[in-house]
């Protein structure tokens, strides 16, 4: 009996055609056809931002963007990994700054230079609409800016494509600063737990741990407890993966286990 | 009465005074205004480039999303917005070669052909509701105060888009006329201020405004009233005082001052964020706290 192959499909990466199998990620093909990825790879779960990838496909003339570790090969993509997007970041200190409304124009006056093109919403591939938040920043409303931008990874896709030139992800990052400091109501609960941290509520128990051996610190953390979690028999939830073939933490690459479970 | 209406960058950020007044001026007058959703700046300055389409992409696509929106008409406060997002429609309304390729670049799902009407609030105030419902409404007439309109470029140029007469507008004039103020001209009122000169030549914006200024004071003007914040800040920040010892004309926008009219409460005016203070003036009128009472 033989086991079912996946089809193969043929990617073009670094100007070589490569025949990988189909339902890879983009990560995992390049990885395949050979390649080990020493940049241009982090969480390899959408998190990090490090493996943007510049794509086209077949006949089409049109440039794509993804992340590679989000994005599953196609036949003909033809792409090249981008590590890293040189962005020109100013330095400020928070503790100066005023939430004044031109504050984000004073340190990023290119946003002026916005033509809302919106080929910055089109390249993200956190799906952010960067363009309005971008325009948002422009009119001084930072809150719109923070909550627009909120998703991003600073992974710099948008500004490797902006015809103006602006530096996208520096200018959320600067209003979710101010936001967070100057604008968001402050929580008197946390105020108080982390008060009740600082006057040493858990010292105890960190003193302990911090005398145990290496051994008994892998058994306790074996032995941890999960608290009850809503949505417990959700398919994607994190506590119910955790030891599975698709916990992409905890999981340890054991080809009979991929077998065992037909993935 | 229902609007969908444009703010603008310059509204949020340093003329708030002009939306507070406006919205103020607009409920007291029993008119609905919903700001439009996801609006974008609208491009600044038409561009006269005839290849460079780039730059109308800005203005189209904030009409095009007014249009996915259910609107068919913007209405708009600032002058500057108001003339690109006009222009930028009547081009594509007269050139639809452009216009395809505008629509073709923005890609989205809906094509835009200039259906949109774009209008300014004066044109509103002026002809659906009417000078004379307004004059109906006031409760403070203006008596006393002599006011010089000043109209500057873009609400009246070119043509194709003015709301007025290029070269002797009177929408303001009756406006102001009709809310019981004094009213002085003189043919500066439609000259240029220095416009966008103010980020990088201020001493030509300095120039015109002194002369703007001086002859407004010639006519005996109490104070200058606007529509345009481009206008307005350069008026407000750059005029000298006069050489005679006398007082700086206060620069107030037509809302601010339908609202004093009106008896709206100053607060909800903004009369207090401007750089040449205009309280002194108005303390004759009944909503402005005499001097000292202000907190």
């Amino acid at each position: 009996m033989t086991t079912p192959q996946p089809d193969l499909i043929t990617m073009q990466f670094m100007g070589k055609n490569y025949q990988v199998p189909s339902g890879l990620t983009i990560m995992a093909a390049i990885e395949y056809a050979g390649y080990k990825l020493v940049r241009g790879s982090g969480c390899r779960a959408g998190f990090c931002g490090a493996c943007p990838t510049i794509y086209h496909k077949g006949e089409s003339h049109k440039l794509y963007t993804a992340l590679a570790c989000q994005t599953l090969v196609e036949d003909q993509m033809c792409l090249v990994q981008v590590p890293f997007v040189p962005v020109a970041r100013k330095r400020y200190v928070m503790d100066a700054l005023q939430p004044t409304p031109n504050i984000i124009l004073q340190y990023y006056p290119e946003i002026a230079g916005c033509v809302a093109c919106n080929t910055c919403t089109r390249a993200c591939p956190q799906g952010i609409q960067v363009m309005d938040y971008i325009q948002a920043a422009l009119r001084g409303d930072i809150q719109r800016t923070a909550e627009l931008s909120f998703d991003c990874i600073s992974c710099g896709i948008c500004s490797s494509r902006c015809p103006s030139d602006i530096k996208h992800y520096p200018v959320g990052q600067l209003a979710r600063r101010i936001y967070g400091k100057y604008i968001l109501p402050r929580s008197q609960h946390l105020a108080d737990r982390v008060s009740e941290l600082a006057a040493g509520a858990y010292q105890d128990e960190m003193t302990t741990l911090m005398h145990l051996s290496l051994e008994d610190l892998k058994v306790r953390y074996e032995q941890r407890v999960f608290e009850p979690v809503v949505g417990q028999n959700d398919e994607h939830n994190a506590v119910r993966q955790w030891g599975s073939p698709v916990d992409p933490v905890d999981f340890q690459d054991d080809p009979q286990a991929i077998l065992s479970t037909g993935a | 009465m229902h609007i969908d209406y444009y703010p603008g960058c310059t509204i949020k950020t340093s003329a708030r005074q002009y939306e507070t007044s406006a919205l103020a001026v607009l409920h007291a007058l029993d008119v609905q205004s919903r700001e439009m959703e996801q609006w974008n700046c609208c491009g600044v300055v038409h561009s006269l480039a005839t290849d460079n389409l780039i730059r109308h992409v800005a203005p189209i696509r904030v009409l095009t999303r007014l249009q996915q929106q259910g609107g068919t008409e913007l209405v708009t406060l600032c002058d500057m917005c108001y003339n690109t997002l006009a222009q930028a429609n009547l081009l594509v309304q007269r050139q639809p070669d452009k216009g395809e390729a505008i629509n073709g670049f923005i890609a989205d799902d809906q094509t835009y052909g200039g259906q949109v009407d774009v209008l300014h609030l004066l044109q509103i105030l002026r002809d659906r509701i009417g000078f004379q419902a307004i004059k109906r409404r006031v409760i403070c007439p203006l008596k006393g105060l002599t006011v010089f309109p000043y109209y500057g470029c873009k609400l009246l140029r070119p043509r194709a888009v003015g709301i007025d007469d290029a070269e002797t507008p009177s929408i303001l004039r009756d406006l102001m006329q009709a809310l019981g103020a004094t009213v002085v001209d003189d043919p500066i009122q439609t000259c240029c201020c220095g416009s966008y000169h103010v980020v990088n030549r201020d001493a030509i914006v300095a120039g015109q405004v002194t002369k703007i200024a001086a002859r407004a004071q010639l006519q005996g003007a109490d104070i200058i009233v606007l529509s345009c914040p481009l206008c307005h800040f350069n008026l407000d920040t750059h005029q000298p005082r006069p050489t005679d010892g006398g007082q700086r004309l206060p620069v107030l926008y037509y809302t601010q001052l339908i609202g004093l009219a009106f008896g709206l409460p100053w607060e909800t005016l903004g009369l207090d964020a401007h750089h040449i203070d205009p309280f002194p003036l108005l303390q004759h009128q009944h909503s402005v706290p005499l001097e000292g009472e202000r907190v």
